[in-house]
């Protein structure tokens, strides 16, 4: 089976959904004949044509407000912001249209988009290039938010996304892109050659959407955790020898909720972890979700560690980044609790 | 050196009149009817550059068509073309009555504007698209939709085509070629480019049309569609309705130092066109010369049509607060269904007393399409779309956490 970096994941789920399908579209800022910054897009204005990968004017307003009339047409763009840090100014086309026209218009108009953005941090982009606004897209319904950890995930994920009915927002953890990392930034980079998951089947497979994936099988403490975080749960649960048993959550919207509470009745305790900042984050709800079905079995209060509440800082990033060194005093809380 | 300036100060546009005051509407010119060219469509925008300042007219005070934007209409299309205009005004007149009698609870007029929605529609093919705001129900009644359906969706009740899930009047019809009305403004703008980017990226032959008020040209949303218009040549008319009120707050708000809102088009190389709003030969001949573009892929068109919010914004508003009682009665453009009417009496085709019986026929046919409706229900009474209607259509496919939701709420 071929080895992929999570870029080229992207770019093959792409490739092959445009192949399959002359309705998918691709565009945004660099996208076309450059390829995309981040190069996920690269050689598909070569292959499919201008028309069907393009460029576009800097105006993210622009590219979701003229995606969801593509949609609306009948399309299926897969459209790119650059950053993730550079949405809000499409937020009111995402929140107030394509997240509600397939309910106000009864469904006679839908809007199946996809708005792919590399989020996190993790490369020293200061508050600009750092952001995880995932939290401000859960809370809207009508939308779905993605959040891949590696590679397969990535690939089996935005094929599922270009493939559905609904608008589907598609994180991309831009430190995940070329590896796996699990916060100990003074180490080497390890690649995702040498890493199972870096293994992606060539052809066409989807991973369902609103399904999680347990990581690490354990025992003792339930983690919830989505992208970066992922790896960086591992690393606190192998340091602290403490036997968490990991959930990749893949879907934040909606939810695998099952696959949570099986873990977390199965453990008793439970901490959730992400890069995002605290208040009103996606770990309230999962902290409130936790203990409205699990309260009986809990043996410690839920745990979070997250972001802090502060701009995502340029000097400072490895004091604010949510490392392993917290993740695991977090675990060794819940366990003496 | 800084003592040489004398201090800042902020300059806020004003109306020229505000309530007590006489109406003025000497800083809007008016050109004679006739009197603008029409170039061909294949024209480069900047060989007509002036068309963004003047105004396009075809009826002349007399009530006679001139120049060389009229003739393009029969005596048959023209009487349409008045049946549609006094069917949404007597539309109107009714659904304003059954919002005071609490039969729902919002309703917005088209006023002064029938003209624009209503002539518009007559220039575009089955299949095209319209990105309306909330004033262009014409587009829907000249475009044969059932005013039962309109009034069932005003009305909130078991036969809703949105099943009670949007605001009265934002209708929604795909087969009639007219897109879900958002309620936030100027979101449509954008949305009418990307579907008309669509259509040829597709190699289609559809086109679009984007729907914007004065006021909403100042969103973002404006600017973007005008640039990706502009960018790809999209196979669009972006239609600015100018109808002097933005709520409370006058047009010179949003245009700011801008001579026409037409003009904005200049800068991004769109061909940029004001046409008079109240008149239904012009607005119909401009839109045809729109349409006739962007079907030649020759790209957008942006035009602005001149007219008066003779209503209120909506039933929630009140305009004596902000503007004259009387000042309807100044606008120069006139009324577009008196002006159609005097035309058709002028060709010989039409006269006082078949208009009056043809008000009273148009009248009947929006109360029996009315009692229709109501015996769907109205929003407090009778048949009501089902509170499990209000947990469907959120997604393709009800995800668990709604289905545990709907199932909270017992239904």
């Amino acid at each position: 089976m071929p080895r992929m970096t999570m870029i080229e994941a992207i770019r093959s789920a792409i490739d092959i959904s445009m192949e399959r399908d002359g309705k998918v579209v691709v565009f945004g800022e660099d996208v076309g004949y450059f390829g995309g910054v981040f190069r996920c897009t690269a050689g598909l204005q070569q292959k499919y044509g201008k028309t069907r990968c393009f460029d576009t004017p800097i105006s993210e307003l622009g590219i979701v407000g003229t995606a969801i009339g593509m949609a609306a047409y009948g399309l299926r763009p897969c459209v790119e912001v650059q950053f993730a840090d550079y949405v809000y100014p499409a937020y009111d086309q995402i929140v107030s249209e394509a997240a509600r026209i397939r309910y106000r218009s009864n469904g006679q108009f839908t809007c199946p988009i996809v708005v792919r953005m590399p989020s996190g941090g993790g490369i020293f982009g200061g508050q600009t290039h750092s952001q995880s606004p995932e939290a401000l897209f859960t809370h809207v319904c009508g939308l779905k938010v993605v959040v891949p950890s590696n590679p397969r995930d990535a690939k089996g994920l935005l094929i599922s996304a270009i493939e559905d009915p609904d608008p589907v927002i598609f994180l991309e953890p831009k430190r995940l892109y070329n590896g796996p990392f699990d916060g100990h930034h003074e180490r080497p980079v390890t690649p995702w050659s040498g890493h199972p998951l870096g293994e992606v089947d060539a052809g066409h497979f989807t991973v369902p959407l609103g399904k999680a994936e347990v990581r690490r099988q354990g025992s003792s403490v339930t983690v919830l955790a989505y992208g970066t975080m992922v790896y960086v749960a591992e690393a606190a649960a192998q340091e602290t020898g403490i036997d968490a048993e990991i959930i990749d959550l893949r879907t934040l919207l909606p939810l695998d909720l099952d696959a949570i509470i099986e873990s977390v009745r199965k453990t008793g305790r439970c901490v959730i972890v992400h890069e995002a900042t605290l208040t009103s984050g996606f770990g309230a709800e999962l902290a409130a979700l936790v203990q409205e079905h699990c309260f009986y079995q809990l043996e410690a209060p839920v745990g979070r560690v997250t972001g802090w509440d502060t701009p995502y800082p340029h000097a400072q990033e490895w004091d604010y980044f949510p490392g392993p060194a917290r993740v695991g005093e977090a675990l060794v809380r819940a366990m003496e609790a | 050196m800084m003592d040489d300036f004398p201090p800042l100060s902020l300059h806020v546009p004003e109306p020229a009149v505000r309530p007590g005051g006489t109406p003025d509407f000497s800083n809007v010119p008016i050109p004679k009817a006739g009197s603008v060219p029409r170039p061909p469509v294949d024209v480069d925008p900047r060989d007509i550059r002036d068309l963004a300042f003047s105004i396009i007219r075809v009826l002349n005070r007399e009530g006679e068509a001139v120049g060389p934007w009229s003739g393009l209409l029969s005596d048959e299309a023209l009487l349409e073309g008045l049946r549609h205009m006094m069917t949404l005004r007597a539309f109107d007149a009714r659904m304003l009555m059954a919002q005071r009698q609490g039969k729902t609870s919002f309703y917005m007029q088209h006023m002064g504007e029938e003209a624009v929605s209503c002539a518009f529609r007559k220039a575009l093919e089955p299949g095209d698209m319209n990105f309306p705001t909330y004033r262009q129900a014409g587009l829907l009644i000249a475009g044969g939709y059932p005013m039962v359906d309109m009034m069932n969706q005003i009305f909130s009740n078991e036969a809703d085509p949105l099943k009670g899930r949007q605001l009265p009047i934002m209708y929604s019809s795909k087969e009639h070629g007219f897109f879900s009305i958002s309620g936030n403004l100027g979101t449509q703008f954008v949305q009418a480019v990307g579907w008309a980017m669509a259509s040829a990226i597709s190699n289609d032959t559809r086109i679009a049309a984007g729907w914007i008020g004065d006021g909403s040209t100042a969103e973002s949303d404006f600017h973007a569609a005008l640039v990706f218009a502009s960018t790809y040549r999209a196979p669009v008319v972006l239609n600015i309705v100018n109808n002097q009120w933005a709520i409370s707050t006058f047009q010179g708000i949003a245009r700011g130092g801008a001579g026409t809102f037409a003009a904005r088009g200049l800068g991004f190389g769109i061909p940029a066109l004001r046409v008079d709003g109240n008149d239904y030969l012009a607005v119909y001949a401009v839109a045809r010369w729109a349409a006739e573009r962007a079907r030649r892929n020759l790209g957008p068109t942006l035009v602005e049509y001149v007219t008066y919010r003779v209503g209120a914004h909506s039933t929630s508003d009140d305009p004596s607060a902000y503007r004259p009682k009387d000042e309807s009665e100044a606008w120069p453009l006139g009324d577009p269904v008196i002006r159609l009417k005097n035309h058709l009496v002028r060709r010989g085709v039409w006269s006082e007393e078949r208009h009056r019986q043809a008000e009273a026929e148009v009248m009947d046919s929006v109360i029996m399409a009315q009692k229709e409706a109501e015996k769907h229900g109205t929003l407090h009474s009778g048949g009501k779309p089902s509170v499990r209607d209000m947990f469907e259509g959120v997604y393709a496919e009800m995800p668990p956490h709604l289905r545990r939701q709907r199932h909270q709420a017992g239904v």
